[in-house]
């Protein structure tokens, strides 16, 4: 059975069976080789990447296998969708709009819906994905903040990843515009108001991306639509590809642990445990995504209707990675600068422009702010507990807290509605959350995070003090007996081992004799 | 600084003492500058030392070289303000190809001119290092593939196959939505044109079309009356005589009083059949020069080119009114063959 046919450490290499499958293995693994080398120490080094075992390595991966989602509806959905605003008199399956004018890209999206089989479960199961795409991002980078992962050796991908998640953003901005419904429609009309705010060239860059006064010359949606389909994806996809690669050459970060230190990473190898987990966590996610697509129902444009620019709805919120940015203009003060022959309009320009720049140029520098406020440069692969960095957790709170707050300022008619109260307190009430909140949740996870390091054994189970009173009335207390999982039960972590198979199991096979353990 | 002479590679740092002090001693860790450490560093010379024997005569006496790559550059520059002005001024697309051609092709000859005639050229050398592996090194990554891949099914043969069956499926069903919603099955769509028993012949202005409008040696492309311009149902009509034409037997009717009418996509690759030559009588395709026969009575027979079968004729009668009517839907597929051709 022993074949070490290798002439240099024949003894040092291990043991290959020569079964016909094995054989086949080894002449790919040989052909591959000899164009590009890969077997060289031992080829392992990516069959035995190690990926640690911990649940939030997992937001990540949700992220990419939503973008696989979205590309292969995307495709599906721009074999049906018309990018055009010419306008057409509705005569589609759908009865209640039958004979109203609507532009070819409304219809074609109504066509697509409910003309076209799994037509309308692809393209919600395509809306579904952008939301938990960007929503994924958003997680997977609070997890990256909140752990210290962005420190270095990798401030290079975390400003990959902020401005994947920019345009993620500015991709779903751009995709739900294109059906040209009265929601996404209105959303462009703002889009072209704040574009119109930017002082000095504002007014150039509106006509040029429009191609005229709002709402243009009809070029807008098939300029969308290019950007949504073709260049954003690319950027996007090639960035991703960054992303991974350097991931691979940096290696993953891992919590503290048992034999875990700044020189190793601990956790189970690419192949074939990892690969079997994340194959079945993308079919996982596409299920949860299609089930999305095919239960809950999402954007409904026939029954928000075609765009027109003389008509409007109420509640008209965006999707919910621009809510931020929706509650910013509505609780800013109209704060209109006139003068010198000019106007800067700052009640759009301060919160849709410079907000959400200062915002992501904050994202993108905060790997060096934070190394230049603690001066702490070397080198990190061990993640930080959120609590033994009270500072930056805080602020990272604080942060969070604030956008949340936006989030929900982008609401204010339906709460005023809701709760039956006068829309103006509302809106003064965010104007002072906003600003009080984050400060308040800042300051108590501060003090949260403190406590928590001062106390012994935080983290762990608790464990029950047994009080028993002897027959002398003498009282004693001893601890209860460990349960499981109070106690460190991993193995000791060693390098991949090598798998042969045993002759023994093989005959035992082969009669039909199993031998169980006990 | 120092004469640095072609024979570095072996021996310049260890001789060039005074070179070696520029910075380069990378190569030797230990501190020890032997022979055998200085081999491998790379020699040093100086930045913008004429005397280095990688330079070109042009890069150690560089004045014509600059002047002329400057030139270039400027030419380039000249072409880019030009497209600018041109732009500026309403566009002129001859204009603004010379303008940007040239203003690119010079600011890129610029650029390599100083690349070649200013910069170190060789022979520098780089190793070459074979990445074919050693025997047991393929052995150890045979055994990782092959030995974990067991590890995966070894005695779950059944979880096995119902992965590779269910992958199997699960690609299947997924193909339905991303073909099957792509459009409507053929049917029996190709077999049918919109010609019906009755149907009224229209030129492509929609008018009815009489027995004798045409002159004899005459051609027109008609339609069935509603559906001009229609790709499938174009029909050549031609009028070789003035008697009824029999171009087979069993087409004893269908050409009265010489009015004789083929399909007018090509039996090839569906081009329009879109000449008559009337003094050989027959029927050319542009394409690919298919030549069909329609003198003396013959049903459009191919006698050149790759047209496989005749034009499918289609059957007329003339109504009461004196118009021209289909007597019926051609009797075969028109246009190119397909498998459920029969």
């Amino acid at each position: 059975m022993s074949s070490t046919n290798g002439p240099v450490q024949a003894e040092a290499a291990p043991r290959l069976d020569t079964d016909p499958g094995t054989k086949a293995v080894r002449a790919g693994v040989k052909w591959i080789d000899d164009r590009l080398g890969v077997a060289k120490d031992g080829g392992r080094s990516l069959l035995d990447k190690i990926f640690p075992d911990h649940w939030s390595f997992l937001l990540g991966e949700i992220a990419l296998y939503s973008f696989v989602v979205l590309v292969l509806t995307g495709i599906f959905l721009s074999l049906y969708f018309n990018p055009s605003s010419a306008e057409v008199v509705y005569h589609g399956a759908y009865a209640p709009l039958r004979g109203t004018k609507m532009s070819i890209a409304y219809a074609s999206t109504l066509d697509l819906s409910f003309a076209i089989r799994s037509g309308l479960v692809i393209r919600q199961m395509h809306h579904w994905a952008a939301d938990v795409f960007v929503g994924s991002i958003a997680v997977h980078m609070i997890r990256i903040f909140f752990t210290g992962a962005f420190r270095k050796p990798r401030e290079l991908n975390w400003i990959v990843g902020v401005t994947l998640l920019t345009l993620a953003i500015v991709n779903g901005f751009l995709g739900y515009s294109l059906p040209d419904d009265l929601i996404s429609g209105t959303g462009i009309r703002i889009a072209y108001s704040i574009i119109l705010s930017i002082p000095l060239v504002g007014s150039y860059l509106a006509t040029l991306s429009f191609g005229g006064q709002f709402p243009g010359d009809g070029s807008i949606i098939p300029r969308m639509f290019i950007l949504h389909v073709l260049v954003i994806p690319l950027i996007i996809l090639g960035l991703i590809a960054a992303h991974l690669g350097l991931l691979v050459r940096q290696k993953h970060t891992q919590f503290p642990g048992e034999g875990r230190t700044e020189e190793n990473v601990v956790g189970s190898p690419m192949y074939p445990t990892f690969i079997a987990k994340t194959t079945g966590f993308l079919f996982m996610i596409t299920g949860v995504l299609w089930a999305l697509g095919g239960l809950v129902q999402i954007n409904p444009i026939w029954q928000f209707g075609p765009y027109e620019p003389t008509k409007i709805s109420y509640a008209v919120q965006p999707d919910w990675y621009m809510g931020w940015l929706d509650g910013a203009l509505r609780i800013m003060p109209s704060w209109e600068f006139s003068g010198f022959g000019h106007t800067i309009p700052f009640e759009i320009f301060l919160p849709a422009v410079l907000f959400p720049g200062l915002t992501f140029t904050l994202f993108y520098a905060w790997p060096f702010i934070e190394a230049k406020l603690t001066g702490d440069h070397a080198e990190h692969h061990l993640l930080d507990r959120p609590r033994d960095r009270p500072r930056r957790t805080a602020v990272g709170a604080g942060f969070l807290a604030f956008y949340a707050m936006l989030f929900a300022a982008s609401s204010t008619d339906v709460l005023a509605n809701f709760f039956n109260i006068s829309l103006n307190i509302v809106l003064w009430s965010f104007r002072v959350i906003v600003f009080v909140v984050p400060v308040i949740v800042g300051l108590l996870t501060y003090r949260i995070c403190l406590d928590m390091t001062g106390v012994k054994g935080v983290g762990k189970r608790k464990r029950a003090m047994i009080v028993t009173r002897s027959a002398e009335g003498e009282y004693s207390t001893v601890p209860s007996a460990p349960r499981p999982g109070d106690e460190h039960e991993e193995l000791p972590p060693i390098p991949v081992p090598t798998y042969v198979e045993s002759d023994e199991e093989q005959t035992q096979e082969e009669e039909g004799v199993r031998v169980v353990p006990r | 600084m120092t004469d640095v002479t072609h024979e570095t590679p072996g021996s310049a740092p260890g001789g060039g003492g005074a070179a070696g002090g520029v910075g380069d001693t990378g190569g030797s860790g230990d501190g020890s500058d032997a022979s055998d450490g200085a081999d491998k560093s790379s020699p040093v010379f100086p930045v913008a030392s004429f005397e280095d024997p990688h330079l070109e005569p042009y890069a150690r006496n560089p004045r014509r070289a600059e002047t002329v790559i400057g030139i270039f550059l400027i030419l380039g520059v000249i072409g880019f303000a030009g497209y600018g002005a041109v732009y500026y001024v309403g566009g002129q697309t001859q204009v603004e190809g010379i303008f940007l051609g040239a203003g690119l092709f010079c600011f890129g000859f610029g650029l390599s001119a100083w690349g070649k005639y200013l910069l170190p050229r060789g022979p520098f050398v780089e190793e070459r290092h074979s990445h074919v592996s050693t025997a047991a090194e393929v052995d150890a990554m045979t055994a990782a593939i092959s030995g974990r891949g067991k590890m995966m099914f070894r005695r779950r043969g059944f979880l096995g196959g119902i992965l590779g069956a269910g992958a199997t499926i699960m690609g299947v069903v997924l193909a339905f939505p991303l073909l099957r919603s792509l459009g409507p099955v053929p049917k029996d769509t190709f077999d049918h044109t919109n010609w019906r028993t009755g149907s009224l012949l229209v030129d492509f202005n929609g008018r009815p079309i009489r027995s004798d409008d045409l002159e004899v040696g005459g051609a027109l492309t008609v339609f069935p009356h509603g559906f001009v311009g229609n790709a499938m149902d174009q029909t050549f009509l031609i009028r070789p005589e003035n008697i009824d034409i029999v171009t087979a037997p069993g087409r004893e009717t269908w050409a009265p009083l010489g009015n004789l009418a083929f399909s007018k996509v090509c039996t090839h690759a569906g081009c329009p059949v879109g000449l008559y030559e009337e003094q050989t009588q027959q029927l050319l395709c542009p394409c690919h020069q298919s030549l069909f026969d329609v003198g003396q009575g013959r049903p459009a027979t191919p006698v050149f080119g790759p047209a496989p079968r005749p034009l499918p004729q289609l059957p007329l009668m003339i109504d009461t009114d004196g118009y021209l009517r289909a007597q019926s839907d051609y009797d075969q597929p028109v246009g190119p063959g397909f498998w459920e051709r029969s």
